[in-house]
């Protein structure tokens, strides 16, 4: 069973925010690590680069597919992940902490109140893998 | 007491050239100097010489260089060896009367900048193939010059932008979405992406069609330059409401593209050109048995309606006078995209199949392509998950959703079926299939080596069940077992170091 923990908030896209004050913390859920397989690559923004909500913001590469990583709210990148570069396996290693991928400056709007909370996340993966 | 054992030979592993390296062994023996021996300075500038005698270059005979890559050569698997499954690149038999045709001296020896005059016949010959590939695709203009099916994607997208820029002036910059359904191969969103275009993804259906009523609303914004789609697509299915696909992009003032690598399943039965389909990309090296893979090289001409025609690169290669002429004066034309007349030994190997087989064969070649995939559906479909339940077409598509139960996936299952002495399937593609297996016979395969994959395949999900370590950890058969791919693309080792250096480094 995935690990999901009770804090964050999910999109449908499998990426988690943890929000503090205006600013959110993003990587992708310990559901979508397993699903990808061993991470070989991490492809991140830049620090002030702008990102609607569903817009991709990079991509994550595994020894199956390349696939998108896309921002669960608007906002402003203003910390990135460095350590991933080098360190990619951290992704499958520890989703949920090491392997956050960038911090953002949310824009208002109230689009994390639409995220799923860990309840509905979890229903949410159990009925795509009917 | 254990038994002694022998050094290994050669049915074991084989060390690198480098590694097999002798100080002072080599390949030749001068004979002794007739003439006067001028300094080296005289011919070379000493700073223009290496001065560490060509150190890390392998010291070895001639028997060694032979018996080492004769070696490796054994442990490769091929075409000639046995099938190779490979969902979506159609690697079919690369028959030996192609191969020989295109030695023949008259083709193989002649230049490139030979005249017009001089190179009649195989000006011939490319004109020869362009008809041929006109009337399977229903298509009349045609360029043989792009040198793959990534490269005649790019054409093809790059003749829709000249023709939308010609027909709408100024207001051709507004058109610049290009529309992709999700099951694509990855190389048309690059090819949209690089001619200047913003990609947008057209859904598909549970059943694996494209939704159509996502597509009429993406093509209501006014925006769309055209729809690229793979029919069949890559989930193995005919898109049956092409026609009306082709409606909906056209009303909306786009065009419509079509990825042909799919093309084995439809050539003699059905042309694109019929279908609506605007300009198509065909690999000669996939549906027309050119060699494919080891570099090939490809081969990916792009066929398109007579509207298009003025866009097509130049030379164009018509008739004219008593033969065939080189045509630049295309003043329309997106200009050049390769040098010469394209990769010319596959055009002459792929007149040969088409000549070879005629229109009934070539009929016949579709139908067992597409018969030999249903085979291995209906074979597989009470073992593994098929995630669509349409009949498929050249190639079918299953899941590793069954054994994953078991902890078995799909890269498992592909590496057992190394085990088996099969090339693996496809895997994890088309990326909308969960677990994908894609598997692709050809027509290149007769009933039993059918059987004997299928036979495999379902001795794989019996494993799975019974003993799915063995499946987990599998290869078991091969020199090297199962490699650590994550550790290979995270830290790759890209060269050999000699050892003393690599401790240090």
């Amino acid at each position: 069973m995935a690990n999901i923990p009770e804090d964050l908030h999910y999109s449908k896209d499998h990426e988690w925010i943890k929000v503090e004050g205006d600013i959110g913390t993003v990587g992708i859920t310990d559901h979508a690590q397993h699903s990808l397989g061993d991470v070989v690559y991490v492809e991140l923004p830049k620090v002030g680069d702008r990102f609607t909500s569903h817009e991709a913001f990079g991509s994550v590469e595994s020894v199956k597919a390349v696939s998108e990583l896309f921002c669960p709210v608007a906002g402003e990148v203003t910390e990135v992940n460095e350590t991933l570069n080098d360190e990619p396996e951290k992704v499958n290693a520890d989703p949920y902490g090491a392997a956050w991928m960038i911090k953002l400056r949310i824009d208002g709007g109230g689009e994390v109140d639409k995220l799923m909370n860990a309840a509905e996340y979890e229903d949410y993966i159990k009925a795509e893998a009917d | 007491m254990t038994t002694p054992k022998a050094t290994t030979h050669v049915t074991q592993n084989e060390a690198l050239i480098f590694e097999r390296s002798q100080t002072g062994r080599c390949g030749y023996r001068l004979p002794a100097l007739d003439v006067d021996e001028t300094p080296i300075d005289e011919l070379i500038p000493s700073n223009l010489r290496r001065d560490d005698d060509l150190a890390g270059v392998p010291e070895v005979s001639e028997p060694d260089v032979v018996r080492h890559f004769t070696r490796i050569s054994t442990w490769n698997y091929n075409i000639d060896l046995g099938m190779y499954p490979l969902g979506s690149c159609t690697m079919k038999y690369n028959s030996r009367l192609n191969e020989r045709v295109a030695r023949i001296a008259g083709f193989a020896n002649l230049h490139p900048l030979a005249s017009e005059r001089d190179a009649q016949g195989a000006l011939e010959v490319i004109y020869e193939l362009q008809q041929h590939l006109a009337e399977i695709t229903g298509l009349p203009g045609i360029s043989l010059q792009p040198a793959a099916g990534a490269h005649g994607e790019m054409t093809g997208v790059m003749i829709i932008r000249a023709y939308l820029d010609a027909r709408d002036g100024e207001a051709s910059s507004k058109r610049r979405v290009m529309l992709i359904p999700d099951s694509a191969h990855g190389t048309n969103p690059a090819s949209a992406h690089l001619s200047g275009f913003t990609v947008k993804t057209v859904r598909s259906t549970p059943e694996g069609q494209t939704d159509l009523d996502a597509l009429r609303d993406l093509c209501s914004a006014g925006d769309v330059a055209g729809l690229m789609l793979t029919n069949p697509n890559t989930v193995g299915l005919f898109e049956k409401n092409i026609r009306e696909i082709c409606r909906i992009v056209h009303d909306a003032g786009g065009l419509v593209y079509m990825d042909g690598a799919n093309m084995n399943a439809l050539v003699g039965w059905a042309r694109p050109g019929d279908m609506g389909v605007d300009v198509i990309h065909l690999n000669l090296h996939k549906t027309f048995s050119t060699p494919h893979g080891g570099g090939g090289p490809g081969s990916g001409p792009c066929c398109c309606t007579k509207e298009l025609e003025p866009f097509l690169p130049v030379p164009r290669v018509v008739r004219g006078g008593d033969g065939f002429k080189v045509d630049y004066d295309q003043p329309e034309s997106i200009g050049r995209v390769k040098a010469f007349y394209g990769n010319f030994g596959m055009h002459l190997r792929a007149l040969a199949y088409i000549l070879t087989h005629g229109r009934d064969g070539l009929r016949e070649a579709t139908e067992a392509a597409v018969l030999n995939a249903r085979v291995i559906a209906e074979g597989l479909t009470s073992d593994y998950e098929r995630p669509f339940s349409d009949p498929p077409m050249h190639e079918v598509v299953f899941t590793d959703k069954r054994q994953g139960r078991k902890g078995v996936n799909t890269l498992d299952i592909a590496k057992r079926l190394i085990d088996y002495g099969f090339h693996p399937m496809t895997i994890y593609f088309p990326l909308i299939v969960q677990g994908a297996m894609l598997i692709e016979p050809t027509e290149s395969v007769g009933r039993q080596e059918i059987q004997q994959f299928v036979e495999a395949m379902r001795a794989i999900a019996r494993e799975a069940q019974e003993d799915p370590e063995l499946v987990r950890t599998a290869p078991h058969t091969t020199k090297i077992g199962r490699l650590d791919e994550a550790a290979a693309a995270r830290k790759p080792i890209l060269r050999w170091k000699p050892e003393e250096k690599s401790a240090t480094a």
